[in-house]
């Protein structure tokens, strides 16, 4: 009966991270280093839904393969978003040292 | 033996993610991020999830990764091209930190008692799944979910990867708008990396397509798949060996637009031959998931590498000379 080991583990370990990552997001004066951040919150809340999906390993079926799809379009469409910020963030760097060149 | 696994596991993968968050420069910050999102792939394989641990392996460390490292790399170029380090910006004060550590923690905990009390039996979805399986001819049950039982949220991430295309490109000037992105600075010609550009293409293609293929069957599938490929194309142009396309280009558009379009056709004509959007017939459910990985694959390819490539022109265009 490992998962009854794991969900506690593994669900924990994803509410420190998520608890990290907000942290990290709040304190950081860096922009960049606040999207580090959130990303680690967002593997977080990744890995409480994967824990949720090994549940069901108590019944019949291995895993719900429900949650698992789901958690595969949310790494995805994670990763564009964080992708379009660190483009945005690139941009506002560039426009700002043009500004304090033209001041 | 496992359980102990489990335990160092748990202990590296937190670890690194303080390292991530605390970190005292960017660059150390990033490295962990990466060592990070590996381990926790690791920790996807140990829950029984071979399908997402490729994901986040690609995906969450692989190609983020990429992303972080080429951001550092032009805002260090940046710097140096105005002949300053970027100003830092001012550090929350230690008392505001504290409190934010508190509130953080009440945070974390409130979803840590969620978790302890989670409901027993756990609900599940998993027999309703299991059940649609044979009617799909696909062995691997996350494909089927994400084909044909939740296919509407395949569809709507694939539009959602166009989107977020659309909003980097829209970052470009008016006078770059359509061009080519820039190239990444060339290596020296004869270097490992050019020719590492030249052996693993031809492996990576044929692994890209193998984990798409296979995807129907067994873990695999056309994200994981369609990473590769983008890593492939990638790396052909880190070492100046093709030019990043320019993206006003037809045969571009084309090739990025033409995995969601069709996966959309597909789903208006479940009306016609089924009986609901994106229903497909028992007889042709194999065949025409087939079809639409086999679009999705390069369009979702392309969407990626032309993601981590950026907008055009962003550097010689803002970067002044003084």
């Amino acid at each position: 009966m490992i998962h009854l080991f794991q969900v506690p583990l593994f669900g924990l370990c994803g509410v420190a991270l998520v608890g990290l990552g907000l942290f990290g997001a709040i304190v950081q004066a860096d922009l960049f280093r606040r999207i580090l951040s959130l990303s680690v919150m967002g593997s977080g809340i990744f890995l409480l839904f994967s824990v949720v999906a090994r549940r069901p390993a108590a019944g019949d079926v291995a895993v719900d393969p429900v949650p698992q799809a789901l958690l595969i379009t949310g790494i995805v469409v994670a990763f564009s978003a964080v992708a379009l910020a660190v483009m945005l963030l690139e941009r506002l760097d560039q426009v700002s040292v043009t500004d304090d060149g033209e001041e | 033996m496992s359980q102990l696994l489990d335990i160092v596991l748990v202990a590296m993968t937190l670890s690194l993610a303080v390292w991530t968050v605390m970190a005292r420069d960017v660059f150390s910050a990033t490295v962990g991020f990466m060592a990070f999102g590996l381990l926790l792939a690791i920790i996807w394989v140990q829950l029984a999830a071979p399908d997402v641990a490729m994901t986040e392996a690609a995906i969450g460390a692989g190609a983020s990764g990429v992303l972080f490292l080429r951001f550092i790399a032009r805002r260090d170029a940046l710097g140096a091209s105005i002949g300053k380090p970027r100003p830092d910006d001012a550090p929350v004060p230690t008392g505001l930190r504290i409190a934010c550590g508190a509130l953080c923690g009440i945070v974390a905990m409130a979803l840590g008692i969620a978790v302890l009390a989670l409901p027993s039996p756990a609900p599940s979805l998993a027999q309703a799944a299991a059940a649609s399986l044979p009617r799909t001819g696909l062995g691997n049950p996350i494909a089927a979910v994400l084909m044909a039982y939740r296919a509407l949220d395949t569809l709507l991430e694939s539009v959602v990867l166009v989107l977020a295309l659309i909003g980097i490109w829209s970052l470009s000037p008016d006078s770059a708008w359509g061009s080519s992105p820039d190239p990444f600075p060339s290596p020296a010609p004869a270097g490992p990396l050019t020719l590492f550009a030249r052996l693993l293409p031809p492996v990576g293609i044929i692994v890209g397509i193998h984990l798409t293929w296979i995807g129907a069957t067994a873990p695999g599938g056309k994200f994981q798949g369609a990473t590769v490929l983008a890593a492939m194309w990638l790396l052909a142009m880190m070492a100046g060996l093709a030019r990043p396309p320019a993206i006003g280009a037809t045969w571009l558009r084309v090739l990025l637009a033409a995995g969601p379009t069709i996966f959309l056709a597909i789903g208006f004509s479940g009306w016609l031959f089924a009986d609901a959007f994106l229903a497909y017939t028992d007889a042709a459910a194999k065949p025409i998931i087939v079809l639409i990985e086999a679009v999705l694959t390069p369009s979702i390819a392309a969407i990626l590498a032309m993601m981590l490539i950026g907008p055009p022109a962003l550097a010689h265009m803002r970067a002044p000379d003084t």
